[in-house]
């Protein structure tokens, strides 16, 4: 009630303008945008080198580019996917734009920290990018940097694993500032237990960023070390062994991919009440699931390995460990599916984004059962089968979770609406497109075509073939989204209330765009649970 | 899927039809099931939704039971991948070795080959060296690989099922020729592998040094008809002059013995202008004095 007169009629970007307004502002709504321009800038410029790749695979033999330039097009699509895209992704845009806004408070717990991490994000990507101009090029070691190729190949691995080490600070300040806003500004009545799934999913993601990603900043510091001191670390022809990279590598490089993916949880598990109209089922444990995944997640890393050399226990170990990691996804998937059971669905855009999403994620991870266990694993360890496996869960996962979010809060940050008939257009193509890119390497992997290969044998040229063409269909669907995502924001007329979907979570209660301190009147909480359709309260215009 | 051609093929596959089938299963249970959710309670069909906050029998059931297929699941991969772990004892023992970007096959009797020719249904077992980075042997046909990790001494064992060529590929991301490093399993009966065995393997009239530049896959980065691949060619190197760059600073250099010698044994010395460092490792425990003089001596004939 005290903010009414306040903030009567402004919107987050009326006040202050002009460019300094948005790279200095502390305010989480700009700074997440922010995150998303910069992290669409990036993608874009990742997808352009993937299509390349995949340009290049589309016959045997040369197509477009020398295998040098072919190897450091993987590396470097691999490090920005990675670093610049999909692990900031839901997080840094989505979970700084609306984590405080569905607490009910007015920003994160530090603001400027929040900054400090956007300009981090950015001198990492920077060196990260400044690879391309000078010296022997980008780096052509994989996104994995694995050595004692890493320490003697002469492009610039150097300045590649600085930047992905200055990249884990804001991974890790984002991580932090989460925590603390969870735990310290929920809004008066929200127990841990009434927050909703998204701050339940950051607050399982903040724990494993700010405690795994220092492992990663410093065995990427020592790459540097090795390379630029000779000091003996991980090759072995100055005393170094490369098994010991491989460890410390993956037991950051594992739990991140519960960094990238447990976000994405929590989207769907917004997007479905919604799109339902009724409580999400089993939120205890999906909530309780988030933490399981991040707990076990820590000690599966040896799976990466498995044709390392390791004893037969560690393999047996690791292997187990990995099943196990496979339970509480499951039981997130089962829940998912419950709550579509005697809802009142409305099929719009962002419910398509989740449900290909649970159908994508559930073949990225019976792929996923398939390399855990150790006899397959042994056939299609380091094949196509492993790229095609982790773009169903990143890309298929993750990615699609992302768009779904960009539909879905689209609306709100903005004030506006996309046209409904092109996204789902859009979304068709774009889902065909995805699994005509990645089954065929399945295929191909399981016909036994190993990754990272700038050419191949005649046998593998047909799924290869069908993957370049789906990369074309992808390409397109992708286009159409983003165009009409971004034609909606110059076209719409629509005048858009505060809550287009009937949404119930917070921030469906202030206007769109929510105002400078988020919300011109107190937030109402529904009675039992973030989830109480039948306790709605009422929302005036 | 391609043949499968060795004892633990079979094992590899089951388990991976195991693991498959109840997946599939699983994956076009579940679809069905949400797509038909989608239509039955549509907006339209359902107006009104009903809450449903949960099951905690449900939640039992597909805790348990996702477990108890997971296990079933781990058994079997643990099952079929458990041969592996130990070799018989009356296994043949071959080294293979990977360098940049070569398999190269070293038999008990010292012979060395650039393919593996093996006998059919005899246990076999690699012991896997690297000279320089990590490389993984591969074969397919075989379902097995194991990393070459330098400094390591990794190893499988198989016994052939099938008589045939079978391809070998490395699988372990290892530099700029990665995708070409390729070689072969060629499976004979016994009586055919014995007599391989027996032959001395054809001497031909090649020149000593050519033979020690193929064994230790010094052609696959240096070309001899002029051509640039990694490294500079030879064809026409002795006597050459060319500008190298040595501890940071340029200068004019012979190639003479001395500097073939030093090139062998401190690749990274002196680099000539337009190529990479720190490609090539020191061969120096490698080829001894009297083999860099036969290289030497072919290489003053390749003009």
């Amino acid at each position: 009630m005290y903010m009414t007169t306040l903030v009567a009629n402004t919107n987050f970007f009326q006040g202050k303008k002009g460019l300094f307004s948005w790279i200095f502002s502390v305010d989480h709504k700009r700074i997440g945008l922010l995150y998303l321009y910069s992290l669409m800038t990036f993608f874009i410029v990742g997808v352009t080198l993937g299509l390349l790749m995949r340009y290049e695979l589309l016959n045997p033999g040369k197509d477009l580019v020398e295998a040098k330039t072919y190897n450091q097009l993987f590396t470097l699509h691999g490090v920005i996917m990675i670093f610049l895209f999909i692990i900031p992704s839901i997080p840094a845009v989505f979970g700084n734009f609306f984590l405080p806004i569905m607490l009910g408070t007015d920003d994160v717990s530090f603001p400027r920290l929040n900054l400090l991490s956007w300009w981090i994000y950015i001198l990492g990507a920077i060196m990260a990018l400044s690879t391309l101009v000078y010296g022997d090029g980008p780096a052509d070691t994989g996104w994995t940097f694995y050595a004692p190729y890493s320490v003697r190949t002469g492009t610039n691995v150097s300045m590649a694993v600085l930047a992905a080490f200055v990249l884990g600070f804001s991974s890790i300040l984002t991580g932090l500032n989460f925590i603390v806003t969870i735990h310290r500004l929920r809004t008066p009545g929200m127990s841990f237990l009434k927050m909703p799934l998204f701050a339940w999913a950051l607050y399982a993601t903040s724990w494993i960023q700010v405690l795994a990603t220092p492992i990663i900043g410093i065995t990427l510091l020592m790459i540097a070390a090795e390379r630029m001191l000779g000091v003996g670390l991980f090759d072995p022809s100055i005393g170094g062994d490369p098994i010991l990279y491989q460890h410390l590598f993956w037991i950051y490089s594992h739990p991140a991919v519960y960094i990238m993916a447990l976000p994405a949880f929590g989207i769907i598990s917004e997007i479905l009440p919604t799109f339902t109209q009724r409580t999400i089922f089993g939120y205890k444990a999906i909530a309780f699931s988030s933490l399981a995944i991040a707990f076990v997640g820590y000690f599966i890393w040896g799976h990466h390995m498995f044709t390392s050399g390791m004893s037969g226990t560690a393999r047996f170990i690791f292997s187990m460990l990995t099943f196990l990691v496979a339970i509480p996804t499951a039981i997130k998937v089962f829940n998912w599916v419950a709550t579509l059971y005697k809802g009142s669905i409305n099929v719009q855009p962002p419910l398509l984004y989740a449900l290909a999403f649970i159908f994508q994620f559930m073949i990225g991870g019976f792929t996923g059962l398939i390399l855990g266990a150790l006899a397959t694993d042994i056939h299609l360890h380091d094949t196509h089968f492993v790229v095609g496996h982790f773009h169903y869960v990143m890309f298929g996962g993750t990615g699609f979770a992302f768009f779904g979010a960009l539909h879905y809060w689209y609306p709100k940050i903005w004030g506006k609406m996309y046209n409904v008939k092109v996204a789902n257009v859009a979304f068709t193509i774009f889902f065909i497109g995805f699994n005509m890119l990645y089954f065929p390497m399945l295929i191909v992997g399981l016909m036994g075509m190993p990754r990272r290969y700038y050419d191949y044998l005649p046998e593998f040229h047909l799924p290869n073939m069908i993957s370049t063409y789906g990369s074309w269909v992808l390409a397109t669907g992708l286009l159409l989204m983003l165009g009409n995502l971004i034609s909606g924001f110059y076209t719409s007329k629509r005048k858009i209330g505060r809550n287009p979907w009937n949404g119930i979570t917070l921030e469906w209660q202030t206007t769109s765009p929510p105002p400078l301190q988020n919300f011109d009147r107190m937030p109402v909480l529904p009675k039992n649970g973030p989830y109480d359709y039948e306790n709605k309260p009422s929302i005036k215009e | 899927m391609r043949t499968s051609a060795s004892t633990f093929a079979e094992g590899v596959d089951f388990s991976l039809y195991v693991i498959t089938g109840i997946s599939v299963f699983f994956l076009i249970g579940i679809t069905v099931v949400m797509v038909y959710f989608v239509f039955r309670y549509s907006k339209k069909r359902n107006p009104v939704p009903t809450n449903i906050e949960g099951s905690n029998t449900l939640e039992v059931l597909w805790t348990v039971i996702p477990v108890l297929l997971v296990m079933v699941m781990f058994y079997f991969g643990w099952m079929g991948y458990k041969p592996l772990l130990k070799a018989p004892d009356d296994a043949i023992v071959i080294d293979a070795y990977g360098q940049m970007w070569k398999f190269s096959f070293e038999y008990p009797d010292g012979r060395l080959t650039d393919s593996l020719v093996v006998p059919f249904g005899k246990p076999v077992k690699i012991n896997l060296h690297s000279r320089d980075v990590l490389h993984s042997f591969f074969i397919p046909a075989f379902r097995m690989k194991e990393d070459m990790v330098p400094g390591k001494n990794n190893f499988l064992w198989f016994e052939a099922t099938q008589e045939g060529r079978f391809d070998i590929l490395c699988a372990e991301y290892c530099g700029q020729l990665h995708s070409y490093m390729l070689s072969s399993v060629t499976v004979l009966s016994e009586a055919d592998y014995l007599h391989w065995l027996a032959n001395v393997p054809n001497i031909s009239d090649e020149h000593p040094g050519l033979s020690l530049l193929k064994q230790n896959a010094c052609l696959t980065c240096h070309s001899q008809d002029g051509s640039k691949i990694i490294g500079p060619s030879f064809k026409g190197i002795f006597g050459r002059t060319e500008i190298v760059e040595t501890d940071g600073l340029e200068r004019e250099i012979l190639i003479d013995e001395e500097y073939i010698a030093r090139s062998i044994k401190q690749p990274n010395a002196d680099i000539v202008q337009g190529y990479m460092k720190g490609l090539m490792v020191s061969y120096e425990t490698v080829l001894s004095d009297d083999q860099i003089a036969e290289i030497t001596d072919y290489l003053k004939k390749l003009k």
